[in-house]
């Protein structure tokens, strides 16, 4: 054993494509198992969650406008990416309690859930949108759009494989996301933020807080520039309460209940219509 | 002014709204009177005689002897050999002359030899000259040729009304039928006219609704209030009544009178007759009581 | 008649000897027409002359208690279990008995709720007959719809509609929700209620097994009722904004579904190079049809600014030909306004545009004394900080604004909390295209306004609903994809 003492990694926030620490300065203590690492997470607020939002907005436009190729081919490019952090991310999620064995099939399944939504960036369009046999001298066509700016409370008991499958099928279809990543196992999920980081994911694409899911899921579900809220979780009253919240302009609820993400079939274009949004373009055909 | 486009489908669609007008009883009445008035009483075939312009010509005037208060005709519409019968013929009422001219119904002439035929018209009395635009050049895009054409014929007119068949059946689009109408009105036509008869399709709704708003724009812009005349197609009293609510919404009153609007046609006045006997009577005719003269 | 002397059209009024309405209608439940627990009932009046037309009976919990037991029952013991096959027949019975008794549909329409005759004839009924037709074709191909997807129905499902497109609205409810396997309690609008009772009346003739669609007839509390029973699986909701909230909260953390319909302030744009009549033509359709009680209505017009005399000109001449009056003329244009209340709304904000400086426009027509009338109405001199440009009057009222380029019409075409539908004239196919893309809203109608069609998914943005209604998407809301 050397006499170098180890760095020691900051988790911060994942915010505009930058990893400020909280605007708060508050810290939650995260301890493992056997109390031998002891990591200050950044307790994010509801300021943090605001700006995450304004830059969530700033960059949907862009986003959204990207060739679903392109959009393919960065989802692909994170998968990349994981794969070649494999090592950082299995070191963490032992950290965090897995076996090596679970460590490594979790790392595995984010990189191919990665990869699936890679492959449906650029085909989702084509099985849900449709030309529409009207009977006028119409052309009728119903494509889906981004329904826009995504709030999310990631699970609680998956940090990188339920993270990963959240994020990916919003961003695959040209949405922004602001996640709220799980109390329980937040470490790798911020390290998920790096990966992005190095990924050609434009800054404001994806944004990562940490903080108390009790403190902050009242600005997740009542901020007005929020199109949609994803709640995984399987608490009746916070169910309610996002519900509730969510009225107050009419944001979409998407709720994974009970969802195991490690199961074979977790994974489905139908996620992607979850933050869709349906338009229909009529036109006359004549001369 | 010369680059409006004109939407088909949804021109279709507002003649559609504006043929679901439901005339009824009075209005009804009065509208049949005011389309018998507005016809042009046409024969334009190879095999007419002086006999049957004659013949259609005395009908014309006595419409309403058995008929008392209608009004009659506006004109008899006839190629330039008959011209001179029907001006006898008709000498003493009011209806006027009209005749093709312009190499009717091809236009297929040079440009001297339908001046001349125009101003020989008009020498042997026609009061009303229905020419034909060159669609060749037009479709070919020679827009200066066909209006300077006009022009000179409207010149050789002297005093007889111009009208101004575009011939829509050979431009197809609306949007054709648009730019010629805007053509023909910048260059000096009284009235545009949809068709000769002669191809088919003649004078469609949706054309005439496209002839009718040119007309409109233009007496927007310059003050002069310009004729319609659709020709070809027009039969029944119905189809009469459906332009003229047309007219009524699209150009306004002015516009409900046959010095503005008339309808070409050959056997629409019978049928008009036999509408306005059954508003009268309140029974169904049939048309073995109406000549076909 | 001579020359400047107006032709005027003799009335020509639609028929009414031929049609069929009783004095009172009770609530349609488990395939029997049922008076009421309270045995109350309501008056529903003919907007145009406020005459009573007929009395309703008003539901209690207990009636739609009965009512969600009945469908419950419909839905375990038959419906659930019948193939897919056989309830599309009933269902394509429903739009066949619904066509051989158009006519008579329309009239009831017209004079319960105020729309003109030549709408609800050529427009309404047809549409709804259309709808059932549409959806009975799917009742036995539902795994088609959705690929890789099991398609389950939910049980009963609770629809609340509106007093726009009454019956329209009920086929829209009714036509998917059988089509997948659910059953049904309906509550119309308290203010048109009668061509759903006659549609209760062809649910009987059709011989639906009894309890499958259940008709229940009240206003707010009914619906409350509805909305809040523990049985129901799903809430399809056409409305206002405000009311979807509300439901959308009352059921907060209940697991029901939901589809959502709502207010809209849809922008209209017209181009210069627009075909400049027919976009014409598309204004006076889409906010002067069915008197501006539409939720997708135009109510925000732009014009590009070096047409915009142009357009405002020829918009004006065209107003003064639109004849407002009888329903029940088959040339009337604009009919009677829906209720008072409605009446009262739409007066409000014609007072609060001309007091934020909005310059009016009125062609001048003569109004009935009796019932509830308002004049087609634009205003120009208006902006974004106005109310009557942000909020939904869902009356015949235009406001109209001027823009110079694309970027800053579409940012004040998006510049609102709605986002249900939008218009886009211009002769240009790929501005089309830009422009329907950037519009934030779930409908957009190119050189065209208001059209509709079964086959055709129909839903908002933003707080213009949530789901769609209207082709395969329609059916998505009634069904549970495993």
């Amino acid at each position: 054993m050397s006499n170098r003492i180890n760095i020691q990694k900051t988790y911060k926030l994942y915010i505009d494509g930058k990893f400020p620490r909280t605007e708060s300065g508050r810290y939650i203590k995260w301890m493992n198992k056997d109390k031998s690492t002891i990591i200050n997470i950044c307790r994010g607020s509801r300021k943090d969650f605001r700006n995450a939002i304004v830059s969530a907005r700033k960059a949907l436009s862009g986003w959204s406008a990207r060739t679903a190729y392109n959009r393919a081919q960065i989802l692909y490019r994170i998968g990349e990416m994981l794969e070649g952090r494999r090592e950082q991310f299995m070191a963490e999620l032992i950290l965090q309690g897995s076996s090596k064995k679970d460590a490594e099939n979790e790392i595995n399944q984010s990189i191919d859930c990665l990869i699936y939504y890679a492959g449906w960036a650029d085909k989702y369009q084509q099985i849900f949108s449709r030309v529409n046999p009207v009977s006028q001298a119409y052309f009728n066509f119903t494509i889906s759009e981004p329904t826009g700016v995504v709030s999310a409370i990631a699970p609680n008991d998956s940090s990188l494989l339920g993270l990963v499958s959240i994020i990916s099928p919003v961003i695959a279809g040209g949405n922004t996301i602001v996640i709220l990543a799980s109390e329980k196992l937040p470490i790798c999920s911020i390290s998920f933020g790096e990966v992005l980081h190095t990924s050609d994911v434009p800054g404001g694409v994806v944004n990562i807080l940490t903080g108390e899911k009790t403190e902050l899921i009242e600005h997740f579900s009542t901020h007005m520039d929020v199109n949609a809220i994803i709640y995984c979780g399987e608490n009746k009253d916070e169910q309610k309460l996002i519900e509730t919240n969510a009225s107050l302009n009419l944001k979409h609820v998407v709720h994974y209940k009970n969802k195991k993400w490690a199961l074979e079939n977790s994974h489905s274009p139908y996620h992607i219509l979850n933050t869709q949004e349906t338009k229909t373009t009529w036109h006359p055909i004549g001369i | 002014m010369y680059n409006q486009t004109i939407d088909q489908i949804n021109t279709q669609e507002r003649v559609a709204r504006l043929f679901s007008r439901s005339i009824k009883k009075e209005s009804k009445v009065q509208a049949l009177h005011l389309a018998l008035s507005m016809i042009d009483l046409t024969t334009l075939e190879g095999k007419d005689s002086p006999g049957k312009v004659k013949q259609l010509c005395y009908k014309a005037s006595h419409l309403h002897d058995n008929f008392p208060n209608l009004p009659h005709v506006a004109a008899i519409c006839v190629y330039p050999p008959m011209v001179s019968i029907a001006k006898k013929a008709l000498e003493g009422t009011k209806i006027n002359v009209a005749s093709v001219a312009t190499a009717f119904p091809s236009g297929m002439a040079n440009l001297q030899a339908k001046l001349e035929e125009v101003k020989s018209v008009v020498n042997e009395g026609a009061d009303e000259i229905d020419m034909v635009i060159s669609r060749g050049k037009f479709l070919s895009g020679e827009y200066q040729y066909v209006s300077d054409e006009i022009t000179q014929v409207k010149e050789a007119c002297g005093k007889a009304h111009l009208k101004v068949i575009l011939e829509t059946g050979e431009l197809v689009t609306l949007d054709n039928v648009r730019l010629a109408s805007d053509i023909a009105m910048k260059a000096g036509a009284d009235f545009i006219k949809t068709s000769t008869g002669k191809v088919s399709p003649s004078a469609t709704p949706p054309v005439v609704l496209t002839m009718l708003e040119a007309i409109r724009d233009f007496n927007n812009k310059t003050g002069k209030q310009i004729g319609m005349k659709p020709a070809g197609g027009i039969g029944t009293a119905k189809q009469a009544i459906q332009y003229l609510v047309m007219i009524n919404e699209t150009l306004g009153s002015d516009w409900l009178s046959p010095n503005l609007f008339r309808f070409g046609a050959s056997s629409l006045a019978n049928d008009i007759l036999m509408q306005i006997v059954k508003q009268s009577t309140g029974n169904y005719q049939s048309k073995d009581y109406f000549s076909i003269d | 008649m001579s020359k400047k002397q107006k032709w005027e059209y003799s009335p020509a009024l639609e028929g009414t000897d031929h049609i069929q309405l009783k004095k009172q209608y009770d609530l349609f439940i488990n395939g029997k027409f049922t008076p009421g627990a309270e045995g109350k009932y309501f008056s529903t009046v003919n907007p145009a002359n406020e005459e009573k037309i007929a009395e309703v009976a008003e539901a209690n919990q207990k009636d739609i208690n009965f009512a969600v037991e009945s469908a419950q029952k419909a839905y375990d013991n038959t419906w659930s279990k019948m193939p897919g096959k056989e309830r599309g027949k009933y269902i394509f019975r429903i739009a066949r008995l619904l066509q051989e008794r158009a006519r008579e549909f329309s009239v009831i329409e017209t004079i319960d709720g105020g729309k003109p005759i030549r709408e609800s004839r050529d427009v309404d009924i047809p549409l709804a007959s259309a709808h059932f037709f549409y959806y009975a074709g799917w009742a036995d191909k539902l795994e088609y719809a959705f690929p890789g997807k099991q398609a389950n129905s939910l049980g009963v499902t609770g629809q609340i509609i509106p007093w726009n497109f009454p019956l329209l609205m009920a086929s829209w409810k009714i036509a998917p929700a059988l089509a997948t396997g659910n059953t049904v309690v309906l509550k119309p609008a308290e203010t048109t209620p009668l061509t759903a009772m006659k549609l209760a009346e062809i649910i009987q003739e059709a011989d639906l097994p009894p309890g499958v669609v259940n008709i229940v007839t009240g206003a707010g509390d009914t619906g409350k009722a509805i909305v809040n029973h523990p049985d129901i699986k799903k809430i399809a909701f056409t409305g206002s904004t405000e009311v979807g909230k509300y439901i959308m909260k009352s059921i907060a953390g209940t697991d029901k579904k939901y589809t959502l319909e709502l207010g809209g302030k849809a922008a209209n744009i017209i181009f210069e190079d627009a075909s400049i009549d027919q976009a014409v033509e598309g204004i006076i359709n889409s906010i002067f049809f069915n008197q501006g009680h539409v939720c997708c209505a135009g109510s925000r017009l732009y014009v590009q600014e070096s047409v915009a005399e142009e357009v405002i000109q020829k918009l004006r001449n065209r107003m003064s030909s639109l004849i407002v009056g009888n329903p029940l003329d088959k040339n009337t244009d604009i009919g009677a306004i829906n209720s008072k209340m409605q009446l009262d709304k739409i007066k409000m904000y014609v007072d609060l545009g001309k007091e934020e400086g909005g310059n009016i426009y009125q062609p001048s027509c003569s109004l009935p004394k009796k019932g509830f009338w308002h004049a087609p109405t634009i205003f120009t001199d208006v902006s974004q900080s106005n109310r009557i440009i942000q909020e939904e009057i869902f009356g015949p009222v235009l406001g109209i604004q001027t823009f110079r380029t694309v970027d800053e019409v579409i940012a004040k075409a998006n510049n609102t909390a709605y986002g249900l539908s939008g218009g886009v004239w211009t002769d240009k196919g790929s501005k089309i295209f830009k422009v329907t893309k950037d519009i934030r809203a779930g409908v957009i109608w190119a050189n065209t306004f208001n059209k509709f069609d079964p086959a055709s998914p129909f839903g908002g943005y933003k707080e213009s609903g949530v789901g769609s209604e209207g082709g395969i998407e329609g059916l998505r809301g009634y069904l549970d994809l495993a």
